[in-house]
């Protein structure tokens, strides 16, 4: 099988590329590496036959063997168009952490943001203690890769009510040719604390896989609002998966843009406590031939949970988009109010997307819905564009325009708005009416 | 300024308009009322260029051009505009963003700059006034979470700032209450001039108390079975249609 071979590249060249990883003395985290590297090579990489990855074919990553890079050149004008001018800015390239090229001075001391490879010198514990606690290597094999296989990360502690002033954002940059980037990074929120993280994914190389592990911690009451833009290089592979573990009465707010990348996937999972509130945004753009998958999963386990998921996609010539939103109400989660919607928009007769919105409710006092959409663009809201003198592909454009822009319009950062929307036109020129 | 000539229009081969025929000169306001199904709303759809409709006998001519030969952008360039009887919501447009889009189009189509940001802004709130809306509704998307009357006042805004040559209004006085009705109606009689003409497509009598036609039309089965002064809708009031009907073979 030609994913077992894959996996037999990655796992032939794992002994050399190991001996290079951060924290090889520390027995503990030996034992969680090689129980990753397990779980990988019973696998391969997930394939259409697991039920969480039915649309999704992986095998693009059987015909490169993506390895690790030391080199750390940047274009540092490409770069700084996609740093933020008003944030605190941590920048991996090809997966490692860049001091230099980071923007961290005058962090407050209720703020640590570590690199993995510092922190598990300085601080081992900490990571032992956190490390694949908010997702196992049994969520799915490329979880499990990461375990293996990640080189850095960062590891961000916000102090119990902390309230941090300034965003941080955490610059993944590619800048190798057929570079694996693997970091494994977490973020702890302490008690009542509140954050602001922007993830934002580029790259310079032509083809690369970037697969990143998040896990997040968010205490009692703490709040997080967590952005990701994943603009990665069209020929690029791009895994992101972002795991909570949400305590009490805590509030997680996620937009997720994937603009870019020939194949990617974005996992959102979050475990809610009591009165806990998780609200996600997704907006997929495809074009040509990409193809992108979103899976979220939320899982309500304890009473008076709040959920919202909106996702939204536009999808052009022969991209294909995957939206997986499961929501799971055990029987304890009494008084569940949980909302999911997917929309999509199809341009083209080629284009394609797969949505499944799986409700999965064991308690019998909740309230839950669900609503999906797949259409083109309306044609009475055409014609009144018309009717007010804009010919009929300026509509178009417009009303398309105005489809995507209503999850960019939900940021309120300016700076990564504008950032956002910049993008967008990018991609769709046509709209930069 | 318009001339419709033994108009016939079907709907999925059903004859909808089946010989109508009117004239509205510059500056006249004409008033068409009816009953249900009478084809009131087909004829404001025609003249602004919506799909599905077949013309399949008669001619439209608009300033001594073929109307139904353009499209419906270009007809708006050129003068017509058609209030909806039913305002479509247009989630993440803004208002103010589609007034400049139609204005700049407008302008482009007749060889003008595009308008300068600040005169646009001074014109489209001085019309915002005489609407008596918020000017916070300019930054609202179009329609959306609008009542019935704020809709209804937006296609007037969206007039004001255009300013047609002919100005259809298909229903604009349905669902409002009296004040919305008097707001709408003041914002239609300050558009009133010399050069532009209104078609007036209603229901109710009650509208004509606000705006004062030239001429009322009786439109039934198709065709307008009866004109004339304002005096008609009155006695359309008392009557009803009934005694209107059959008189159009």
């Amino acid at each position: 099988m030609a994913a077992e071979q894959s996996a037999y590249a990655y796992l032939a060249a794992y002994a050399a590329i190991a001996a290079n990883l951060p924290g090889g003395e520390l027995a503990w985290l030996q034992r969680f590496r090689g129980e990753g590297l397990k779980a990988f090579e019973a696998h391969g990489f997930p394939n259409p036959r697991d039920e969480e990855w039915r649309y999704t074919n992986l095998a693009v990553l059987n015909k490169t063997l993506f390895a690790p890079s030391d080199n750390q050149d940047v274009d540092a004008d490409w770069l700084e168009a996609y740093r933020l001018e008003n944030a605190w800015s941590a920048v991996l390239v090809n997966g490692r952490f860049s001091a230099a090229l980071s923007r961290l001075s005058g962090l407050p001391a209720a703020v640590s943001l570590q690199s993995v490879s510092d922190a598990l010198r300085d601080n081992p514990a900490a990571l032992e203690a956190r490390l694949g606690k908010a997702v196992g290597n049994d969520e799915h094999s490329l979880v499990a890769f990461n375990s293996a296989w990640f080189a850095d990360g960062v590891v961000v502690e916000i102090a119990a009510n902390h309230r941090l002033v300034k965003p941080l954002q955490i610059l993944h940059v590619v800048t190798a040719e057929n570079a694996l980037s693997a970091t494994r990074s977490l973020f702890v929120i302490g008690t009542g604390a509140e954050a602001e993280i922007i993830e934002t994914y580029i790259g310079s190389a032509a083809g690369y896989f970037s697969a990143a592990v998040n896990e997040c911690f968010l205490e009692a009451n703490a709040c997080l609002t967590l952005y990701k833009m994943q603009a990665e290089a069209d020929k690029a592979c791009h895994f992101g998966g972002t795991y909570v573990k949400q305590a009490r009465d805590s509030r997680l707010l996620h937009h997720n843009f994937a603009f870019g990348a020939l194949l990617a996937r974005t996992d959102i999972h979050s475990d809610l406590d009591l009165a806990s509130e998780c609200r996600v945004n997704g907006l997929y753009l495809g074009a040509n031939r990409q193809h992108i998958d979103n899976h979220t999963r939320i899982n309500h386990l304890k009473p008076h949970g709040i959920s919202r998921e909106f996702y939204k996609g536009v999808l052009d010539d022969r991209a294909r988009g995957v939206f997986q939103g499961r929501v799971i109400v055990v029987e304890d989660a009494q008084q569940t109010d949980s909302e999911m919607n997917n929309r999509n928009l199809l341009l083209s007769a080629d284009a394609e997307v797969d949505t499944k919105p799986q409700l999965e409710i064991y308690a019998d006092d909740v309230k839950c819905s669900h609503g999906v959409t797949v259409g083109q663009l309306e044609e009475k809201s055409v014609f009144y564009l018309q009717s007010r003198g804009v010919d009929e592909d300026a509509a178009r454009n417009i009303l398309t325009f105005a489809f995507a822009n209503e999850m960019v319009d939900k940021v309120e950062n300016a700076e990564l708005k504008s950032l956002l929307l910049e993008q967008l036109l990018a991609r769709f020129p046509a709209m930069s009416l | 300024m318009l001339s419709i000539k033994n108009l016939h229009v079907s709907i999925n081969d059903k004859p909808i308009l089946k010989g109508l025929t009117l004239d509205i000169n510059p500056g006249e306001v004409h008033a068409i009322m009816g009953p249900n199904g009478a084809g009131k709303s087909t004829l404001s759809h025609v003249l602004s260029g919506k799909a599905g409709y077949t013309v399949t006998e008669g001619s439209v001519s608009y300033q001594g051009k073929d109307l139904l030969e353009l499209a419906p952008e270009i007809r708006a360039r050129e003068g017509v505009f058609l209030a909806f009887q039913y305002p479509v919501e247009i989630p993440g447009v803004s208002n103010i963003y589609l007034l400049k889009a139609a204005l700049n189009a407008m302008r482009k189509y007749h060889g003008l700059p595009e308008v300068d940001a600040m005169d646009f802004l001074t014109l489209v709130k001085d019309k915002v006034k005489l609407l008596q809306m918020d000017e916070k509704f300019l930054y609202r998307a179009v329609n959306e979470g609008f009542s019935g009357g704020e809709k209804k006042r937006n296609e007037i805004l969206q007039a004001a700032v255009l300013e047609p040559k002919l100005c259809i209004l298909d229903e604009t006085d349905s669902g409002l209450d009296i004040d919305a009705l008097r707001i709408v109606a003041e914002g239609v009689n300050s558009l009133r001039s010399p050069e532009r003409s209104f078609l007036m497509i209603t229901h109710y009598q009650r509208l004509l108390d606000y705006i004062k036609p030239d001429v009322v039309h009786v439109l039934a089965e198709g065709r307008i079975v009866k004109s004339g002064g304002p005096e008609l809708a009155l006695e359309l009031e008392e009557k009803g249609y009934s005694w209107l009907e059959g008189q159009a073979a």
